[in-house]
């Protein structure tokens, strides 16, 4: 019979129905001798749930075995209560249960503690009386036991009030814990029992929580769990983890959360995956509270958002919209388009996106509406059908009341949705989802008008063909049946009116129909659509003053006085007790009456039965109040006027409104409130962050471990061009005094040049022909970055910064190297540059270059010279941006590259009307981007464990006089510009940064004849890169 | 978004263990056990195995252990070829229970010998035992190596002889996947 059991449970396993034997299982566990009992209350545990019938069958062998003197047989009954049993049934053995808690045999004591635990979570009220001997058993002289306890409490603790007094208890068991007084065998990888420790941090936490004398007691047990979990194992991580987030739950004290912060750094640059993702997930949280913590990280972040895993990706997603800001919004929501592009759908991550619109929105200083129209178009059509009904619903809103800035730039954005919704409507419209038609048709019915030049009919013309097209709901009909109600006021617009009316008013969907109807009058009246949309739109009058001697006749007639309909609830509910609750909740004040008042009309009442949507229900409700609204002002209640005129308000603004968590009764005021409150969060966001990205763009970073990659490119480009024009001003103030040494200008070519100076319109007055020539790089560069009129993002660059520098010396005819070392810009001639090279030269004008190492930069001089005798204008320099303004480092990590081209051209006019071009090439080397990255030993050890990227490979050593290792290193320091840290017998450490701060480490150790070199970098291909100019070096010594 | 997430699950979630489920599963998708610590149609519980054992064999070993999947949170580790998956919630800690994991193949490690594959193919029923000595009712119960052991071995005292192992067939087999199992703990355990 086991036998067959084992069997019957492996069939279950595999798929196949073994129903048949559930019974038998249970008789096996009843009957059999003690081998089968096991087996039996095994299959019955795998085979049952909770809710099946044959439980209770069961519930008297359980009994049975509970009072059994055969321990093991008391064990096997106490697992399989806690792991099933029916909650009904609880009463019945609870007694017994209890009193196992008092077992001398431990693994009695644990089993039951577990099996209450389980009665807790299925029925909490039953095991109420038991509290003081969970205590007891906290108090347990057996580990095991106690750590069991624990599950109880973090259940109960839950509610933390009642046990604030454990504190105490838990803090010292955590101490012993720490302590390592536990027996060895509760150990796991030398940490002494990892999982208590865990369960006591969680409880810690929720004890802690918003409660500074509570927390005051453990700030001392969290610092110690710190100290003493060494990073070794993924054990300790866990530990840390939990301690980490343990701190940030807790009431906060400054030491601690820095030691956190800390410690959350070293998870997220770790190489190991899981650490990394705990790290992000870490960082979730804290961001909220120290956004500067995402700020050291930021490199990690960015490296991260390309991260394979898509998991990663998401949760750095979580961590960058949590420091969404204004100036940041357009690149975080671009990434998450992307994400969305390549990965299933998420609603969440839509939410997500639609919220960080916002920032962008509220800031009336730049907002970009096209930018957030097409955003939005492609979260619509990308979100289909899975979007959250908050986001069009709210998107309408915003177009209708746009958001808070003024009314041209609203209008401006209305306009550029019709824009862009026409463009799509004319292309096709198969796969657009519902939800964006109904706000596409929606939004042309009310706004299209603002368009000028655009005939209604034309829009009319595309709604029909929308309206035809097989895969539209009945519900989008409706929506665009009643935007073709608003257009159909043009004279081509009527006809086509009338064409789909008549079609749609035999339609067996009663909302169409009736919609249609109402299309067709509207259409065949043009004065009665004048008149209802002209009220409509305008204003209504709020006091209904017309009504007031309607009134008064009535109440002479003894009518009843009106009451408010809160007020008449109020009554209600004193008059019975019972409870209205749940309507005095869900509809407020006016909304109720709303609501009520809409009941009133059988028409209404059918349509918006008929109707699912909320916010349809009210938007229908809407299009028919257009025809009677103004007749229903009475209701059953009475005189309507308070609610009529809010609730017409509210529709006036928004006919597609209610927003789940907004009541419409506040309508616009609380949607600008909470428009409000938002900027006010965002205000506190864009603070922090905005210190995120400045303290980014410090130039003296404070971390260098970043890792600059092709994520943040457009922040890069535009910055560039920012950083050109800072450079072109710091480059007028500087050559003023550098024209004046360079007395050897002709003047006629002056004159020349200062026209072409006034064509750009830059006043240099000593006319001095670097103006010209930034400009225009300038001119260049602000083409590539698509971004910067937007104004938006300001990082400064993270990368080697090539400033332009020209001089065009004319008339110096024999170029020699002296010649043109003379030209050298005095303030670049004290930076170690190369040597100045020929580029290409034609027979007017001869261009040079050198490269000028700069800490912080690399200058690329180019050195123009005038070789004719005649006079040179429109001088422009064109510089092959790709190149240029592509980071060393991004190149690097694409594919390992030792070298850079750098192309341009340079026109000018020789003679009047004829443009000449010359074309120029040159190189940029990696080591013109390396630079000495001085370190302490410490410091080098702490970044030589955090970097992932690893290569090792034996190289020559110089053989000279003298040390080997010192002769080497000296060699490697003078051509390639590293910082020798140390040298300790015979090992040598090396560090070297990659502009602007990317650091690679080189450890290098003598082995056998040859220099063992290991080098460690953030970048993926640097040290290859880096080993080849090493060897290169060494072999040309 | 976690947050409100989380906040709305908090309603019907806090009265879940921390370990809703566990599943055993080779490699090439077939299951070798499975324990749910929530209530769960059968129905279900095949939709659930099925979508995440295709889920989690598409992904590649470098990839995070980690995978949200639904609102839960999935850990799994590959162990020779057989994964091991868990799920949990998403305020729970992830790494603690990768290392119930590892510490559930250690325990039957010890049991077993050298496990492998195959012996909890033959034995699958020890497996449950031993997991319910380790995890009870979705918590960890005891995380002492030595106990667990020390309990399982109680209960088999019972049983005198276990003949349900076809050794014969068992052998050849399970000399050859012994090894690459052996191979893959110890570079699991560092």
């Amino acid at each position: 019979m086991k036998e067959i059991m084992v069997r019957a449970i492996y069939c279950e396993m595999l798929g196949y129905e073994a129903s048949f034997s559930y019974i038998h299982a249970i008789k096996l566990a009843q009957q059999g001798s003690a081998i089968e009992k096991r087996v039996g209350y095994l299959a019955v545990s795998l085979f049952l749930n909770e809710s099946h019938d044959l439980l209770l069958l069961l519930v008297n062998t359980v009994l049975k075995d509970l009072q059994s003197t055969n321990l093991i047989e008391v064990c096997m009954a106490l697992t399989v209560v806690s792991q099933l049993f029916p909650k009904d049934m609880i009463p019945a053995i609870l007694p017994l249960v209890e009193e196992k808690l008092t077992n001398p045999k431990e693994i009695i004591r644990r089993k039951a503690v577990l099996a209450l635990h389980k009665f807790y979570l299925i029925a909490p009220n039953q095991v109420q009386h038991i509290h003081s001997k969970f205590r007891k058993a906290l108090c347990d002289k057996d580990p095991g036991v106690m750590t069991a306890s624990l599950h109880i409490y973090l259940q109960l603790i839950k509610n933390p009030d009642s046990y604030k007094d454990l504190t105490g208890s838990f803090v010292a068991i955590l101490r012993q814990v720490v302590g390592g007084k536990l027996p060895v065998d509760f150990n796991y990888h030398n940490v002494p029992a990892p999982w208590l420790q865990i369960q006591l941090l969680r409880i810690l936490s929720l004890l802690g929580k918003d409660d500074q004398s509570t927390s005051e007691l453990m700030y001392e047990v969290l610092d110690e769990s710190l100290r003493r979990a060494e990073m070794n194992h993924n054990i300790t991580y866990a530990i840390l983890y939990e301690c980490v987030k343990a701190i940030y739950t807790i009431y906060p004290k400054s030491e601690l959360l820095e030691k956190a912060a800390k410690c959350i750094g070293n998870f997220v640059v770790s190489p190991k995956i899981n650490l990394k993702y705990l790290g992000l997930k870490a960082l979730t949280y804290v961001v909220q509270q120290d956004a500067s913590l995402a700020l050291q990280h930021q490199m990690t972040i960015i490296e991260c958002l390309d991260h394979s895993d898509s998991i990663i990706k998401r949760e750095t997603l979580e961590v960058l919209f949590r420091i969404t800001n204004v100036k940041n919004v357009a690149v975080i929501v671009e990434k998450m388009l992307d994400f969305l592009k390549n990965v299933f759908m998420e609603p969440d991550i839509l939410f997500l996106l639609y919220v960080g619109c916002f920032p962008l929105l509220s800031d009336t200083y730049s907002p970009n509406n096209e930018w957030f129209i097409q955003t939005m178009n492609v979260v619509f059509s990308l979100g289909g059908e899975l979007m959250h009904p908050d986001i069009p619903n709210n998107f309408l809103r915003l177009l209708a009341q746009g958001f808070g800035s003024e009314e041209e730039e609203q209008q401006q954005l209305r306009v550029f949705a019709v824009d862009s919704y026409l463009t799509l409507l004319e292309s096709d419209t198969a796969h657009l989802p519902q939800r964006f038609l109904q706000v596409i048709s929606w939004a042309l019915g009310e706004f299209s008008y603002l368009k000028d030049g655009l005939e209604p009919c034309k829009v009319t013309k595309l709604l029909a063909k929308l309206l035809d097209e097989r895969n539209v709901t009945s519900e989008s009909r409706s929506w665009i049946l009643s935007a073709m109600a608003k257009l159909s006021a043009g004279p081509g617009a009527a006809a086509l009116a009338l064409q789909v009316s008549e079609r749609y008013s035999s339609s067996l969907d009663t909302v169409l129909r009736q919609q249609a109807l109402e299309l067709l009058h509207l259409s065949q009246d043009p004065e009665l659509h004048a008149r209802f949309f002209h009220l409509w739109h305008v204003q209504v009058d709020s006091s209904l003053s017309f009504l007031d001697s309607f009134v008064s006749e009535a109440l002479s007639q003894g009518a009843a006085p009106y009451k408010a309909p809160h007020q008449r609830q109020e009554e209600l509910r004193q008059e019975k007790a019972l409870s209205l609750e749940p309507y005095s909740i869900s509809l407020p004040v006016s909304l109720s009456s709303c609501s009520i008042t809409d009941r009133q009309s059988p028409t209404l009442l059918s349509m918006s039965s008929s109707l699912s949507g909320n916010s349809n229900e009210l938007k229908a409700g809407s299009s028919t109040l257009k025809l009677e609204g103004v007749k229903r002002v009475w209701g059953k209640e009475g005189y309507l006027h308070q609610q009529d005129a809010v609730e017409e308000a509210a529709q006036v603004e928004e006919a597609a409104t209610p927003a789940l968590p907004l009541s419409p009764q506040q309508g616009g005021a609380e949607s600008q409130q909470t428009h409000g409150d938002l900027t006010v969060v965002e205000q506190e966001k864009q603070k922090l962050a905005s210190s995120l990205f400045v303290g980014l763009g410090s130039q003296n970073s404070t971390f260098l471990m970043g890792k600059s990659d092709s994520t943040s490119q457009q922040f890069r480009r535009k910055t560039r061009a920012a950083d050109s024009t800072s450079s072109g001003v710091s480059e007028r103030s500087s050559s003023s005094s550098h024209s004046s040494c360079s007395d050897f200008l002709h003047n006629n070519l002056l004159e020349d040049s200062q026209n072409s100076l006034n064509t750009q319109k830059i006043g240099v007055s000593n006319g001095t022909h670097e103006g010209p020539v930034t400009q225009s790089f300038q001119t260049t560069s602000k083409e590539t970055s698509p971004f910067l009129d937007a104004g938006m993002v300001l990082v400064q660059p993270c990368s080697p910064q090539t400033e332009l520098r020209d001089f065009v010396q004319p008339g110096s005819s024999g170029i020699t190297q002296t010649s043109l070392r003379s030209q050298f810009p005095p303030e670049l001639s004290q930076l170690p540059h190369s040597d100045i090279s020929l580029l290409s030269s034609d027979h007017s004008l001869s261009l040079s270059a050198c490269r000028a190492y700069r800490d912080d930069a690399l200058l690329f001089v180019i050195i123009l010279s005038n070789c004719s005798q005649s006079s040179t204008n429109g001088l422009s320099v064109q510089l092959d941006c790709k190149h240029i303004f592509e980071t060393f480092s991004t190149l690097i990590q694409v594919e390992p590259h030792t070298q850079v081209t750098v192309a341009g051209s340079v026109s000018y006019r020789a003679v009047p009307g004829h443009t000449q071009t010359l074309q120029f090439t040159d190189k940029l080397f990696l080591t013109d981007f390396i630079r000495p990255l001085t370190l302490s030993t410490e410091e080098y050890g702490k970044l030589w464990l955090s970097f992932s990227q690893d290569v090792r490979q034996n190289l020559k050593l110089i053989q000279g006089e003298g040390d080997p290792l010192r002769a080497t290193l000296s060699a490697l320091k003078e051509q390639l510009q590293l910082h020798i840290v140390d040298i300790i017998g015979s090992e040598g450490i090396v560090a070297c940064r990659l502009l602007p701060d990317s650091p690679c480490l080189l450890h290098c150790r003598i082995h056998g004849g040859s220099l063992a070199v290991w080098l460690r970098s953030p970048l993926l291909s640097l040290p290859d890169c880096l080993l080849y100019y090493c060897q290169k070096t060494l072999e040309e010594c | 978004a976690r947050a409100c997430r989380s906040d709305s699950r908090r309603e019907d979630f806090s009265r879940t263990p921390m370990m809703q489920f566990m599943l055993l599963f080779s490699r090439q998708g077939k299951l070798r056990l499975q324990k749910w610590y929530v209530p769960l149609s059968d129905k279900e519980k095949k939709k659930i195995t099925r979508e995440l054992v295709q889920t989690v064999l598409a992904r590649k070993p470098k990839m995070c252990s980690f995978l949200e999947w639904r609102d839960l949170k999935i850990v799994y580790k590959r162990y020779a070829s057989l994964y091991f998956c868990c799920a949990i919630e998403d305020q729970d800690n992830e790494l603690i229970t990768l290392e119930i994991i590892h510490r559930y193949v250690e325990l039957l490690d010890k049991y077993f010998g050298s496990v492998c594959e195959l012996d909890i193919i033959f034995n699958f029923e020890k497996a449950y035992f031993i997991l319910d000595e380790f995890l009870l009712g979705g918590e960890a119960q005891e995380t002492s190596k030595k106990n667990v052991l020390k309990a399982i071995e109680q209960a088999d005292l019972l049983q005198e002889v276990c003949c349900s192992l076809p050794s014969s067939l068992g052998g050849v087999a399970r000399c050859h996947e012994r090894q690459d199992v052996s191979t893959a703990r110890s570079s699991q355990t560092e």
